[in-house]
Order: C-alpha cells, then sequence, then structure tokens
C-alpha cells in the first residue's frame, strides 16, 4: 500500500519490542464479540491509476459551470480566481499544517489569519473580524446566538431577503435552543417593514444586502430602529464582491456582519468547502466566537502572532463557551485573503464594477423580451425576473439551448406560491456572447 | 588576458557560533522576515488585471460606496512571495512528524487533491439543475454507503461542515428523537466524562442541555456502573469518546450502551479517533446511537491550518427519521437531492447547500485507493505504531494508566518531571528545537501536565526510531536537569515564546496605521 511506509519485518519487530506477539493483542479491549473478523464488505485497495479513472468517470457525468453560458448565484458565485492562487494553497506548510497552537513554528498560518482579519474589518467596515467561520450560513446562525448573549434576549427577526437557506439554519439552531424565530414574507423588491417586527423581546433583526433577490438595502434606518429598542442588527451578505462598490454594512449602523466569502478566492466545489466571514464592533469582541489571531512580541521582543482570547472558546470553557466550533476554514481564508491581495482596492473595485456593468447590461436587453419583468428597484450582480410560464418550464427550456439560466425560486421556497420567479447572476465570468445566449434561450423558452 | 587561476576559495573557514550573529536585515540566509501586506502593498495596486467596464447606467440606487477600503495590493511576483515567505515559518506534516494527540495528522496524499480539482467536481454549482451534477450527488452517496459499511450504521447525514457541526447535528437528532417521544420536557441532560473533547460539553449546551459530568474510574476509562449510577428519566443522551481521550478503547462500551438505551437515552459516540479502529470494529455494534466522522482526520482531508473539516455523522435506525436535509436519494438510476422535508421528522437544515464536497472527494479518494484492506491496515499501523512510542518510552515517562496497550495515541503525565525543574510546556517546546511538533499538551485534562502522542499511521520505522531517540535525549537531559535546554525553548524557531498574555490583555486583531514618524536626517 503506497501510503503505508511500514514493512512485515518492521511490523514484526516493533511487536517484539511491545512484547506482544500479534497485533490482535492490541485489539484486545475490544469485546470479542464485535471484534471484526473478517474485511469490512467493501473493494480492497486500488491503484492510483485505477483511482483516477473512477473518479475521473464520475466527474465526468457533472457538468462544469465554465462548460456553458451559466448565471446561477444565490449563495454561491462563479468568478475567476488567479492560478497564483491555487498554487500559494497547495504549498505544503499551508496546506499540511494544523491549527496554529505552537506559534513559534506557526506564523506563517498566523500572520495570514491577522491579514485576513484586517482585510474582512476593512471590507465590512467594521472593528474586528475573527479567522473565519464554516461558511456563510452557519456564521448567520451563530450571529443570532451572539445577539441572543450580548442582549439577554432570545427573540430573533428575520427578513424576507435573507437567504432562505441561511434563514432555515438559524431556525434549526434556534428551535433546538428553545429561542424564537419570527420570519417575514419573501420581501422580492425590498418593501417589508423590518421595524414593524422589532419589540422589547427583540435581540436582533437579520437583514442581507444585496439580499437573496438581488436587492440593495439601506440598512440605516433598521439599525436606528433596532437600538432605539435594545436589540441589534445583523447584517449578511453572500456576495463579497459586492462590498467594492456598494455601502458596507458598518457604515450602515449594522453591529455584527456576517457573510460568505466564496466570490473571492475559492470555486464553487458544489457548495462546499467556502469561508464564513464574521465581523463586530469592538465592544463585542469577547462575546464572538471563533478563532481571533491577534499581535504580541517574543521573549526577544519581536514582533509575533498568537490565537488569542481562547477563554471564548470550547477547549478552555467547555460548556459555558460562546460556540462550540473549534476546526475554521483556514484553507478557505488563506485563498480569501491571497485573492484579496492581488486584487487591492484597486482590483476589487474595477472587479465589483465589471460584475455589476455586465448585471447592467443583461438586465438592459431583459428590458425588450415580451412578457419578462425585472422585480428589482436596484441590484449589484444579481436580480430577480418574472416569466410568464413557470421558472422551472423556462430554465428546462434554457438548459436544452445550452444556457444555464439562474435559479427557480421555487427551488428555494417551494411552497411560498413563487414559481414564476428566477434569480439571475452575473458575474466578471460572462461575457457579452453569453448575454446575446442568454436573452435568444430565454425567448425560445417562453 | 589570463584566466584567474586563484578560483573561489572552496573550504568553510572561520567557524564562529551563528547564534550572536546580527545581520542587517534580520533575516538568516534562509529564514526570513517578512512584514505584513499593509506595510509592503499599496491601494493603486493590483495583481489582477481587468478591463475596464462598459459604461452603463448604474442601478445601484443611493448605495454606492462612499468612502475608501483601504485594501493595500500586490502584483503577482510580490504576492508569491510574500506567501512563500510566509509559508516557510509553517511546521507542516510533510516537513517532519506531526504527533498532535487526537488530531491524526496523517499523509495527505496528492491524488486527492487532484482529483477534488477536477473542473467536474471543483467547478459545479450546489443549485445547477440536478440532471447536471449526477456524479456529485453519485459520489455523496456511495461515500455514504462506504461510511454506513464502516461504522455499522444505518443512516448518515453528510451535511455538516466539521466535526463539532457533526456532533451538533448528531445531539439535535438526538433531541429531536427525544420530542418526538414527548420527553422534551423532562429529559433535559447531557452525561459527558471529564475527559471529553470540549466541544462535547459546549454542543449539548448549546442546544439546551445541561451537562453532568461521569467520572471516570483509576484506569482512564467508563465503567458502565459509573454510568448507570448517573442514568435517569432525565437523561437525554451520553456523550462519549471511543477510543477515548486517553488513547484507551472503553472495554466497558457495550454494556455501557445497553444500559443507556434501556434507560430512555441516546448513546452519542465522538468519533474523532475513529482511526483507531476503522476495520476492527464498527461502532454501530457497540451500540452506538450517533457518531461524527472528521473526514479530515480519519480519511485525510488536509487540515489546511485549521480547516476546513467535514463532519459527517451517522445515525442508528432509531435516529435515521430525524436526519437533517438535504440528503441524496437513489431513484432507480437516478440521484435525487431530497432538500426540503415538509411533513417529515426531519430536524431541518443544519448549513447551506449539501455539504463540503470537496473534502468529499478527498476522503472518497483516500478510501478508494486503501480499500476495505488498506484502511484496515492503516488503522493496525497506527495502533502498532503508537504503542510502540509508549513502550519505547515508559520507562523514562510516566504513563498515567499504567504499562498497558493503548490505542492510536500513547498518553504520559508530568509526574516523571516532579522535581526537575521542566514542565510539559518546556519540554514541547524543546522539542520544537529538535525539528519536531509538539504532541497534544494538556489534554486530556483528567492527565495532569498531559502529553498524548498520536504518531499515525504515515510514519517509517526509521521516523519512529530517531523520534524516540530524540524523546528520551530530551527525558534523560531532563531528569538531569539541565533545565536550560528548556526553559527558554526554542532557541531556534522563526520566534521564540511569545507573549500570550499580552496578546489578551490588549487584543490587537488587525493592522491599524501607525503615526506618521519623523523624517531621518542623513
Amino acid at each position: 500500500m503506497r501510503y503505508l511506509p511500514l514493512t512485515d519485518d518492521d511490523r514484526a519487530a516493533m511487536l517484539a519490542r511491545i512484547g506482544v506477539d500479534s497485533i490482535d493483542a492490541l485489539f484486545a479491549d475490544i469485546p470479542a464479540a464485535q471484534r471484526l473478523t473478517d474485511l469490512v464488505d467493501l473493494p480492497k485497495a486500488r491503484s492510483e491509476m485505477e483511482v483516477e479513472r473512477l473518479l475521473g468517470r464520475m466527474a465526468a457525468r457533472n457538468m462544469p459551470a465554465s462548460a456553458q453560458p451559466f448565471f446561477v448565484g444565490c449563495g454561491a458565485y462563479k468568478h475567476h480566481v488567479p492560478a497564483s492562487v491555487d498554487h500559494l494553497i497547495q504549498r505544503s506548510e499551508f496546506l499540511t499544517s494544523y491549527t496554529p497552537y505552537q506559534p513559534e513554528i506557526a506564523q506563517g498560518t498566523l500572520q495570514y489569519l491577522f491579514e485576513f482579519q484586517t482585510q474582512v474589518a476593512a471590507l465590512t467596515g467594521m472593528d474586528v473580524a475573527n479567522a473565519s467561520m464554516y461558511d456563510g450560513s452557519t456564521s448567520a446562525g451563530e450571529a443570532v446566538l451572539m445577539a441572543h448573549r450580548v442582549t439577554k434576549r432570545r427573540k430573533a427577526a428575520l427578513s424576507g431577503g435573507l437567504h432562505p437557506h441561511y434563514a432555515e439554519v438559524i431556525r434549526t439552531l434556534s428551535h433546538m435552543a428553545g429561542d424564537t424565530v419570527v420570519t417575514l414574507a419573501p420581501d422580492m423588491q425590498a418593501r417589508e417593514d423590518v421595524a414593524a417586527a422589532i419589540d422589547g423581546d427583540t435581540s436582533c433583526v437579520v437583514v442581507q444586502t444585496p439580499d437573496i433577490f438581488g436587492n440593495l438595502r439601506d440598512l440605516t434606518k433598521i439599525a436606528e430602529a433596532a437600538h432605539a429598542k435594545g436589540a441589534l442588527l445583523i447584517a449578511v451578505f453572500t456576495e463579497a464582491v459586492s462590498l467594492g462598490l456598494v455601502q458596507p454594512p458598518g457604515a450602515m449602523g449594522a453591529d455584527i456582519v456576517v457573510g460568505e466569502g466564496q466570490s473571492i478566492g475559492n470555486g464553487l466545489n458544489f457548495g462546499g468547502p467556502y469561508v464564513g466571514l464574521f465581523a463586530t464592533r469592538r465592544s463585542y469582541v469577547r462575546q464572538m466566537p471563533g478563532r481571533l489571531a491577534g499581535e504580541t512580541v517574543d521573549a526577544e521582543g519581536k514582533r509575533g502572532f498568537v490565537l488569542t482570547l481562547s477563554t471564548r472558546e470550547q477547549h478552555i470553557r467547555r460548556e459555558k463557551a460562546t460556540s462550540n466550533i473549534c476546526t475554521n476554514s483556514g484553507l478557505c481564508a488563506l485563498a480569501f485573503t491571497i485573492h484579496m491581495t492581488l486584487l487591492g482596492e484597486a482590483g476589487l473595485k474595477r472587479l465589483a464594477a465589471i460584475n455589476h456593468a455586465n448585471a447592467c447590461d443583461l438586465a438592459e436587453r431583459l428590458d425588450g423580451v415580451k412578457g419578462v419583468e425585472i422585480l428589482n428597484p436596484t441590484f449589484f450582480n444579481e436580480f430577480t425576473i418574472r416569466t410568464p410560464n413557470t421558472a422551472f418550464a423556462v430554465l428546462e427550456g434554457m438548459h436544452r439551448r445550452g444556457v444555464i439560466g439562474g435559479v427557480r425560486v421555487s427551488r428555494l421556497l417551494p411552497k411560498a406560491g413563487l414559481d414564476d420567479l428566477i434569480i439571475v447572476a452575473n458575474t466578471e465570468v460572462n461575457s457579452d456572447e453569453d448575454r446575446g445566449a442568454y436573452v435568444e434561450a430565454l425567448k425560445a423558452s417562453l | 588576458m589570463s584566466m584567474n587561476t586563484q578560483g573561489r576559495p572552496s573550504t568553510p573557514g572561520e567557524t564562529a557560533s551563528r547564534g550572536a550573529r546580527k545581520t542587517f536585515t534580520g533575516n538568516r540566509a534562509l529564514d526570513m522576515e517578512e512584514p505584513l501586506i499593509f506595510e509592503i502593498g499599496r491601494t493603486e495596486v493590483t495583481g489582477v488585471d481587468l478591463a475596464p467596464p462598459k459604461p452603463v447606467k448604474t442601478r445601484l440606487g443611493a448605495m454606492a460606496r462612499t468612502a475608501p477600503i483601504d485594501l493595500p495590493g500586490l502584483t503577482e511576483p510580490e504576492a508569491m512571495r510574500h506567501y512563500v515567505r510566509l509559508s516557510r515559518n509553517n511546521y507542516a506534516i510533510d516537513a517532519g512528524l506531526y504527533p498532535l494527540g487526537s488530531c491524526t495528522m496523517k499523509h495527505n496524499p496528492r491524488l486527492n487533491e487532484k482529483m477534488a480539482r477536477l473542473p467536474g467536481f471543483g467547478d459545479v454549482h450546489p443549485l445547477q439543475p440536478q440532471a447536471t451534477c449526477q456524479g456529485a450527488l453519485e459520489l455523496i452517496h456511495e461515500l455514504g454507503r462506504w461510511l454506513c459499511e464502516l461504522t455499522g450504521m444505518a443512516s448518515v447525514a453528510m451535511s455538516p461542515r466539521a466535526g463539532a457541526h457533526g456532533e451538533l447535528a448528531g445531539m439535535m437528532a438526538i433531541k429531536a428523537a427525544i420530542a418526538a417521544k414527548g420527553e422534551a420536557a423532562t429529559r433535559t441532560v447531557a452525561l459527558v466524562p471529564d475527559s471529553a473533547h470540549g466541544t462535547n460539553p459546549a454542543t449539548a449546551a448549546l442546544i439546551g442541555f445541561s451537562v453532568k459530568p461521569v467520572p471516570a474510574a483509576e484506569d482512564g476509562t467508563v465503567r458502565a456502573e459509573a454510568v448507570k449510577a448517573a442514568l435517569g428519566p432525565d437523561v437525554a443522551a451520553i456523550m462519549l469518546t471511543n477510543p477515548n481521550t486517553c488513547g484507551l478503547f472503553e472495554p466497558q462500551i457495550v454494556e455501557i450502551a445497553a444500559a443507556v438505551r434501556e434507560a430512555g437515552a441516546y448513546f452519542y459516540c465522538d468519533g474523532a479517533n475513529f482511526n483507531a479502529i476503522v476495520g476492527k470494529t464498527k461502532p454501530g455494534d457497540l451500540g452506538v446511537d450517533a457518531m461524527h466522522i472528521n473526514l479530515h482526520k480519519t480519511f485525510s482531508t488536509p487540515h489546511g491550518g485549521g480547516g476546513p473539516g467535514a463532519g459527517p455523522v451517522v445515525l442508528s435506525k432509531r435516529l435515521a427519521p430525524f436526519a437533517p436535509v438535504p440528503f441524496v436519494r437513489k431513484e432507480g438510476e437516478r440521484f435525487a437531492l431530497v432538500e426540503h422535508a415538509e411533513g417529515a421528522q426531519s430536524l431541518g437544515r443544519v448549513a447551506a447547500f449539501h455539504g463540503q464536497m470537496g473534502m468529499f472527494v478527498r476522503a472518497f479518494a483516500y478510501m478508494l485507493s486503501h480499500g476495505a484492506d488498506g484502511m484496515r491496515q492503516a488503522s493496525e499501523d497506527a495502533v502498532l505504531s503508537a504503542n510502540y512510542i509508549r513502550a519505547s518510552l515508559v520507562d523514562l515517562m510516566s504513563a498515567p494508566f499504567g504499562d498497558r496497550p493503548c490505542m492510536h495515541e500513547a498518553l504520559f503525565d508530568d509526574s516523571w518531571l516532579k522535581g526537575a525543574g521542566v514542565t510539559t510546556l518546556d519540554f514541547a517546546k524543546a522539542m520544537i528545537d529538535e525539528g519536531y511538533h509538539p504532541m497534544t499538551m494538556y489534554f486530556p485534562l483528567v492527565a495532569h501536565g498531559a502529553m498524548l502522542i498520536e504518531p499515525t499511521e504515515s510514519e517509517s520505522k526509521a521516523s519512529l526510531d530517531l523520534f524516540i531517540a530524540t524523546l528520551r535525549d530530551l527525558a534523560m537531559s531532563a531528569r538531569r536537569g539541565e533545565t536550560e535546554r528548556f526553559a527558554g525553548a526554542p532557541y531556534h524557531a522563526p520566534r521564540r515564546r511569545l507573549d500570550e498574555t499580552r496578546a489578551a490583555r490588549e487584543p490587537v486583531l488587525k493592522w491599524t496605521k501607525p503615526a506618521p514618524r519623523p523624517q531621518a536626517r542623513e
């Protein structure tokens, strides 16, 4: 077996040193009735070539996003990632290291986490950010729990523009913890009155911008309404590139900002692994979940970085911890921070502007399609269209014509009676021709 | 013109010690200092060439960004250098033995990386039509089937994103099952032994269980009597790690499981240490109701500096109906993704989309490569290597639970260091100078000054022998009272010991622009 260095001679010599005559002696604590004597019922070892062939065949049954004009978003976005990003994250020293528990030999990881935290704080307009969470949806769940700790209340109000998966994650967690959640009706045009859902028991309101339907939301008034009643505003985003062009939640009074960082540096990967971004105000940092890298000095006075404020965390605080989270999304955070460093402010702004311009271009072209209506008053790179027949049928028709036209709302919200809505995402990877193909395929599928 | 016959010197020359010599840059040859990107980058620089966008009528409304972001950029060569230099300050499995107990730092085959990057896996969107991702759904289904076969369990929830998240999903399934029986109000206690990972009590508390400890016996294991004494109509579940965090298989686990079931409670098993028993026994046969599997430990997806992980949780028949959505169902030749479970007993959704696909591909490549025979051999080699280390050190270092076989990790405490003036921390830091990552220290809490060594199956005998010789040399040095080798260690790492107290007292969690400095006078 190519991954196992011990030889049979080695094994015999090692058993002799241990002082037992067979490997089974080391497994003697397993009750005899439950000890396996035969191999489990699975195939035997395969060569590298065989595994490659088998998995290659499976991969070939999937259609990569790059293979045709592709307009699917809703929380995961097809962006171009520079080649150097994937090269760097495959450096052994990054890829095959553990959580930086021994800072003297983990400065590489700790320094990039510190840089990542600084970038995320700047991007969101917040004071501090942590070293990443699993993904955007679980970050949103954790943010609600944090708001409960800060306010000592246990009721959350969720905007009707929040990604339905995120809302479901929050509801699952809250239901299990015995907390209350109020979810507003799906809100396609950012018309809902979130403030009206806040009362004296509300710990937080959770509002996404750009929202699931693509609308940009002004959070300023919602923040004021929340603060007036002693509640926090949790702002959510699923498209990190938008922050290059639109107002950051921190500038609009958000108390906690969570989001999905996949867009920057990370591929689609059929939904994971992604990287959760989590930022807040300085005063709440001790209520924050997740790991934090902090600056300090070593015994010779040189600047260095360590994991800090770990008295919040489960391995120290156990049942009194702020969260049960242990693993973060280190390598995806690395991909994020490298891509962000390559972009820089100038690159990020331009990338965001291209995304917006492409979406505007498609919207303009769709204005001329009879029977199709764009619902959004505003958007960044994603918007919602209403079609005369069901979204399911339209998307099937477009697929037959070689265009993946978006996500039908009924897939995310099956019982909302929104069967004629499609959410359409446009990024820098969509060319002029792609958009032309979109319009033609759509017309032919109506 | 004549040749220079003098040539260049070919002897080493003077050999003064390097320690005291200061360099102008602060670098020491290959050991380089690297500033922060904020100190070398500029906001107007970019390493990504993008053509200007078409002029369009903006649809941002009043939401256009007004203030600058303050994000520095680097060109590609500068960025490469920055991150390559940073990487060189990290220890890694590829560079050396990484005996971090309970973390299973085994080799990460590069085939797995290659497979995860196939466009058919890496470039597939979670919400594209199901007809266009049948291979991805098949892989999730197959991996799930392999996990059920290896664990002897009825079903598996694939969506949890890491071990602790799988734990959460498993405990939620238990809570949902209890609620379905109408016992939500009465069964509110989770039994957790003191030796448990911190995630166990944290998970239980997160969803409203109160945590009640179960004492371990003198020999580091949990006795059925102790569990029986703690069980009652208020107990919802026990959370037990097996093999436990002392590196021991719980010998009374079957009896414990039966008692838990009889008392109307559920048995959650922390599967962090599954690597010791793959192919040797099935948790389902032991009576487990739910167990998460850290794919990044047992099935070798890279740890990546602290993630991403993946934490599928296998469930017994009586918990299966409560599994979270989504799940993949085989319908004839087609694989269907079930994303909503209205009317069913599913506990709901625990994360967006369908799980850590990138990790699934890597883990499945590992499993296909090893096969039933290779996976069993891997477990046996992991256990053999840990016992080899234990047997080779037990005369010098103290084992808290006596000289007895362990599973995949060997536990020592610090009683052998008593009076030596050397602590577990000092000992660990001295290992760094010898080119090793330290073992897990001060965990589990049930051993004083614990040192938990997990070599995994990835080490050759020569590698194990050098590691053992090194620890023996360090141990004898400590016993001889050579405290200076330990007290200041590490001496040769990129950094000396770091001031963690200072970091926590006045947290500096991001870079801020320093005040302008006065101009230097030449």
